[in-house]
């Protein structure tokens, strides 16, 4: 049984389809890319999986349990957490306190202490020596790393990553891969949104492809990437790596 | 066109600009790169007014401009497409554009302008009576360069163009930066995506830890060998 199952997922924002009858499961252990031209509802997606938005069609079964008509906060519960493309940490918060909050939900069911339980986040995310610095304070790079902490501190089973890349330097770009790349190996189901290629290429093990609304491609990313289809409509080039 | 001489900027106690000169000359491309952090925000920001200079001068078309309202210096021809968008999401598509065109008289050529901004990012002619908080991420970010473009600027100050756009559009965003300053406007552009700044620029500059560490032309940046592991990965 898939981990996570997406099952002919419509929505409609007025009279725009957003999202058309979107199939897809991912797999325990499994790391899932999505891309797709802007506005193609890759976001929207994110939405529908995590109780931001209700579907007017289809369902999104998690362990075989339909979760669709949940709200955000019990999909958390469940083992879904997300990050969102416009980061938004509290800003007058310290690092560990930004981590502390998320954890704060879980603590009937966690052993030890919170402040353990951060130490340990934040050094997995490689933000330990920041962790007594304002969040407003961060760099960029720094800040994106939190927003995924904050996500591993509900204990999420699978990991939503929406464009966790963008507007990050070479350098943060590398750090940052090398961070996911170890929640991965650690055993996190990961399901990224990105534009940044390289990454996708270098992090995935599957992706989907989603234009106007629609899947137009899925498998791997070398296959992908030369698809007619997904040249055309996202990528431009053919040649890219 | 521009020139900044000596700019110190600080925010709260942190120095964030340490005595940054640089000039940029009309109908040029100067890029900015360096890492998140080092202060190319804030010079943008202080250019158009938004963030007050300690110290130093910034003069645009021969008169000295900081100290002026962003009002005053939008209206002598600068404008500026902010990092993370700033779109107005309670406002249309279309009222968004028409709002960078605010300080505007002559309607015709606005709405040569806008007819301009949609053959640009055809989406948006397609959503214009959206609102625009219901426009996805990269939408928002195509917005966002329209609207700067709607004041009809001699100075185009782009604070990232291409976050979050779809590899096809970024470079469909970049060959379009490449043709403005072509057809005369002078543009300074931040952006992490390095390679394809420097490609198109006359002009690079690389600012660390607020200052400026490297000036030269955008194709022997690109050569540079420390601008190429540091900013370009090969």
């Amino acid at each position: 049984m898939a981990l996570l199952e997406v099952k002919g997922l419509t929505k409609r924002f007025k009279g725009l389809i957003a999202v058309k009858n979107v199939s897809f499961t991912v797999d325990e252990g499994e790391c899932v890319g999505i891309i797709g031209p802007n506005g193609a509802g890759k976001t929207t997606i994110f939405n529908l999986i995590t109780g931001f938005l209700k579907p007017e069609n289809g369902a999104v079964f998690l362990k075989g349990e339909d979760i669709t008509n949940l709200k955000p906060y019990e999909i958390v519960n469940r083992g879904i957490a997300r990050t969102f493309q416009l980061i938004c940490p509290f800003p007058n918060m310290s690092v560990m306190e930004n981590v502390l909050v998320p954890l704060y939900g879980k603590r009937k069911k966690l052993e030890g202490n919170l402040e353990e339980k951060g130490s340990e986040i934040l050094k997995l995310v490689g933000l330990s020596h920041q962790k007594d610095k304002l969040a407003r304070n961060l760099p960029h790079g720094d800040l994106k790393k939190l927003e995924i902490a904050r996500a591993l501190a509900t204990e999420p089973e699978i990991l939503l990553l929406d464009e966790p890349f963008a507007g990050l330097s070479f350098d943060e770009m590398a750090v940052l891969m090398e961070v996911i790349k170890k929640l991965h190996k650690s055993g996190l189901t990961i399901v990224i949104v990105e534009h940044v290629m390289r990454v996708i290429m270098n992090l995935s093990e599957r992706v989907i492809v989603i234009s106007e609304g629609e899947k137009i491609a899925e498998g791997k990313p070398k296959e992908v990437v030369q698809d007619k289809k997904v040249i055309e409509a996202y990528l431009g080039v053919s040649t890219i790596a | 066109m521009l020139n900044l001489e000596g700019v110190t900027v600080y925010y709260g106690g942190a120095l964030a600009l340490e005595n940054v000169s640089l000039s940029v000359e009309e109908e040029t491309l100067t890029a900015i790169i360096g890492p998140n952090g080092a202060g190319k925000t804030t010079l943008l920001r202080s250019i158009i007014g938004l963030k007050k200079i300690h110290k130093g001068s910034i003069w645009f078309a021969g008169k000295r401009i900081d100290g002026l309202s962003t009002r005053e210096i939008v209206k002598m021809g600068v404008s500026l497409c902010p990092e993370r968008r700033r779109i107005l999401p309670e406002m249309t598509v279309l009222e968004n554009l028409e709002m960078g065109a605010y300080l505007r008289k002559t309607k015709g050529e606005v709405r040569e302008d806008l007819k301009k901004v949609f053959d640009l990012f055809p989406v948006l002619e397609e959503r214009k009576g959206q609102l625009a908080g219901t426009l996805s991420g990269g939408e928002q970010q195509m917005l966002a360069i329209g609207r700067a473009l709607m004041s009809r600027p001699k100075l185009l100050m782009l604070d990232e163009p291409s976050l979050g756009l779809s590899p096809i559009m970024r470079s469909v965003v970049f060959k379009k930066i490449d043709e403005i300053r072509m057809e005369g406007v002078t543009i300074l552009l931040v952006e992490q995506d390095a390679y394809s700044a420097l490609k198109i620029a006359d002009k690079g500059l690389v600012l660390e830890n607020g200052r400026i560490v490297q000036e030269s032309s955008g194709e022997s940046l690109l050569k540079d060998e420390n601008v190429r592991r540091a900013y370009l990965g090969i």
